[in-house]
């Protein structure tokens, strides 16, 4: 067996549901007092729900896990999936309620880049300050500053109290800090999401860097490229169990399965708050139902046939788009529509329509409904969207093209090339 | 499983505290130290200058209200420095108790990030009140100085060897009493709004605006349980010269202090893994 850094044996982390503490001593006596004489909490409000209160809830529920020395493991799950509890257990910001944890060399974890920075000091003392809080001594920031300066490319604005600083610099120096520990093991939750983009390509550059140099990362995303990239292998959480662990693609393609409960074929978006309000006045999308489907699973031969209630406030040259995102939620692609509704005031609509997916490549997608209309200087205007709706593309091309991967060429599958002579 | 390094399990241990991991970290203290200097002057007038002001006007306030009008210093030395002596001692446990108790709330944000020996935080803050105590001796020695060139005398006699001893045990009761408070203050936090009054309080119930003389002799022994009550008075013998050196009260008032250290630090080490769960 490789060289390990890591052993989990399993770990197991539990919260308890409900309010812990936060109330006062006294309300606390008085809840203790009436539950042990079996009267009822004078504290809790009338009719509220306690059937939860008190609950034990596990976090992590028994992970079991080897990293060897000079692994870029990535750990993907869903929200709740107990990735960053585990991060906070490994960089010991909170213990596990049972299991162990052996850990051969230092830790140095960015669960969030700037931790201590201080708005009154300096630049050059924040990194001496930063530097310390995550456990290099003085004599390390010393020989690292020029390059950490470097690094941050705030080199102008160092001898500069932070709270001067705009928020884009204060996480490059931040991050040039983290950057430049000299721990065996490096943990990560998305912080690589900082800066411009010049800076993120640095940041991921030197990522790379620090796994070809022999130092272990664990990395925690919701950006399934970042994964790709840096990682060399990945396991998937969900609902504080692991249920995957092992090659990359593959973990990836488990993690976007798990996210799919049903490919449901009707959708009430009556009662669904709109991501902010200046959508869903103008016009509003009442149901969307797939037709002739039992699920959302279509051929990318077969066009998909939507049909949608919808009213509007008043008049305006309606059109529908769809936008297509991959299932771990990076963009795929948008359809727009050359047909053009001219909308009455206060009025419901039943309209079918029809979206043609030939270019998506096999896998899972979520769709989105927006109509919206275009300005005489061809911006458009959305003024509606429904959330994502779950859709399944499977191969319906031929023998004629390839297997798809998707790693390496996205998930639209452009128009034919064809020999002209 | 030798070769690791580290190991996390759930134990929480009852004195689980790693002296060793502390001192690596003596960077970080010293870190923590100069920020709670440098930022709590920044944008001030009259910045550092402040160390010395602020004592100045507490110690002129004592001398005036407790001196001249209740006159209860009752020691033929001049008020000034009674008072500047009491003072010193009293504001930096003060201080250092206020400061430990807060450690938990106030640093939440860094402490919910990342690790680090969750007793370097009150360590710093009972060094920042060392400060304090250095500026206010240095003052307390020039003012005697003056005093002695015009001819008053002080009686200061061996037991001042005794004084880095009394600063190390007010030390440790303040980190003592302030991680107590600060455990607490993790579940409930009244407590922290509390320690400013309870500090109060307890500066009326310990000699220093006054001896322990005025204190009635039967209820002296219970008096001198206050750990503080024998160190101000053995305080100020040792640097002014005024009192008596209480040997007696001060070994139960090192056995108390001592105690609440330990149990202090005790349930220091039972909810630092886990308070980040409650705070």
């Amino acid at each position: 067996m490789a060289d390990l850094a890591i052993k989990i044996e399993n770990l197991k982390k539990q919260y308890t549901l409900g309010a812990i503490g936060g109330q006062t001593l006294n309300a606390e006596l008085q809840s203790w007092w009436a539950r042990m004489h079996g009267r009822e909490d004078p504290n809790t409000l009338i009719g509220q729900d306690t059937s939860n209160y008190g609950k034990k809830f596990w976090a992590l529920k028994g992970i079991d896990l080897e990293i060897s020395k000079g692994e870029a493991v990535g750990i993907i799950g869903a929200n709740g999936a107990g990735k960053s509890t585990l991060l906070k257990i490994l960089s010991r910001v909170t213990a596990p309620t049972s299991g162990d944890i052996w850990i051969d060399g230092r830790i140095a974890s960015m669960l969030e880049v700037g931790t201590g920075f201080h708005g009154e000091l300096t630049g050059r003392e924040n990194i001496y300050m930063n530097g310390a809080i995550l456990g290099m001594s003085r004599k390390e920031v010393d020989a690292k500053i020029e390059s950490i300066i470097d690094f941050s490319e705030c080199r102008d604005f160092i001898d500069t109290p932070v709270k001067r600083y705009s928020s884009g610099m204060y996480v490059k120096l931040a991050f040039a800090v983290s950057s430049h520990l000299d721990a065996e093991i490096m943990l990560m939750d998305e912080v690589l999401a900082v800066g411009d983009i010049k800076f993120q390509k640095k940041c991921l550059g030197r990522m790379g860097d620090e796994a070809q140099r022999g130092r272990t990362v664990l990395y925690v995303s919701h950006n399934m490229s970042t994964i790709r990239n840096l990682c060399t292998r990945c396991i998937v959480l969900q609902k504080g169990s692991m249920i995957y662990n092992g090659d990359v693609e593959e973990a990836i393609k488990v993690y976007t399965e798990s996210n799919i409960q049903d490919m449901k074929t009707y959708y009430d978006f009556r009662n669904v708050k709109r991501v902010n309000d200046r959508i869903g006045v103008r016009c509003f999308i009442e149901d969307v139902t797939f037709l002739n489907k039992n699920s959302a699973i279509y051929a990318n031969t077969e066009p998909i046939d939507m049909l949608i209630h919808w009213r509007t406030s008043e008049k305006m040259n309606l059109r529908f788009g769809v936008s297509v995102k991959y299932a771990d939620g990076t963009a795929a692609g948008l359809a727009e529509s050359t047909d053009v509704l001219l909308t009455d005031i206060n009025k419901t609509y039943e309209t079918k329509i029809r979206f043609d997916p030939g270019n998506l490549v096999p896998g899972f997608y979520t769709i989105s409904v927006q109509p919206y209309y275009l300005t005489e200087t061809r911006n458009s205007y959305t003024v509606d969207e429904t959330s994502s709706m779950m859709i399944e593309i499977i191969d319906g091309k031929g023998p004629e093209y390839r297997i798809w991967a998707r790693q390496y060429w996205g998930s639209i599958r452009l128009n034919d090339v064809h020999i002209l002579e | 499983m030798e070769h690791f390094t580290t190991h996390i399990s759930a134990k929480t241990g009852w004195f689980d505290i790693d002296i060793q991991e502390i001192f690596r970290y003596k960077d970080l203290i010293f870190l923590f130290f100069k920020r709670n200097y440098t930022t709590r002057y920044k944008q001030t007038i009259l910045g550092p200058l402040w160390l010395i002001l602020n004592p100045l006007l507490t110690v002129t306030l004592y001398a005036f209200v407790f001196g001249n009008l209740a006159g209860l210093s009752g020691t033929d030395v001049p008020q000034f420095v009674f008072y500047l002596c009491s003072n010193s001692l009293w504001s930096f446990f003060s201080i250092s108790l206020t400061n430990t108790s807060n450690t938990f709330t106030e640093n939440a944000a860094i402490m919910g990030k990342v690790y680090f020996p969750r007793l370097v935080m009150p360590i710093s803050s009972v060094l920042t009140g060392m400060l304090d105590l250095v500026i206010q001796l240095v003052m307390l020695v020039v003012v005697m100085i003056g005093y002695t060139i015009s001819g008053v005398h002080f009686q200061t006699s061996v037991t001042l060897l005794a004084a880095p001893l009394l600063i190390l045990q007010t030390a440790l009761l303040a980190l003592g009493c302030g991680i107590i408070i600060a455990a607490l203050t993790t579940k409930y936090r009244d407590l922290a709004v509390l320690v400013g009054f309870g500090v109060h309080l307890w500066m009326y119930a310990s000699p220093v605006v006054y001896t322990s003389a005025l204190v009635p002799q039967k209820l002296l022994k219970l008096y001198m349980l206050n750990p503080m009550a024998p160190i101000m008075e053995c305080w100020r013998n040792a640097v002014l010269g005024v009192g008596v050196f209480l040997w007696k009260y001060w070994a139960v008032s090192w056995v108390v202090t001592l105690v609440i250290l330990f149990l202090g630090v005790m349930l220091f080490s039972r909810i630092e893994k886990t308070f980040m769960d409650t705070v």
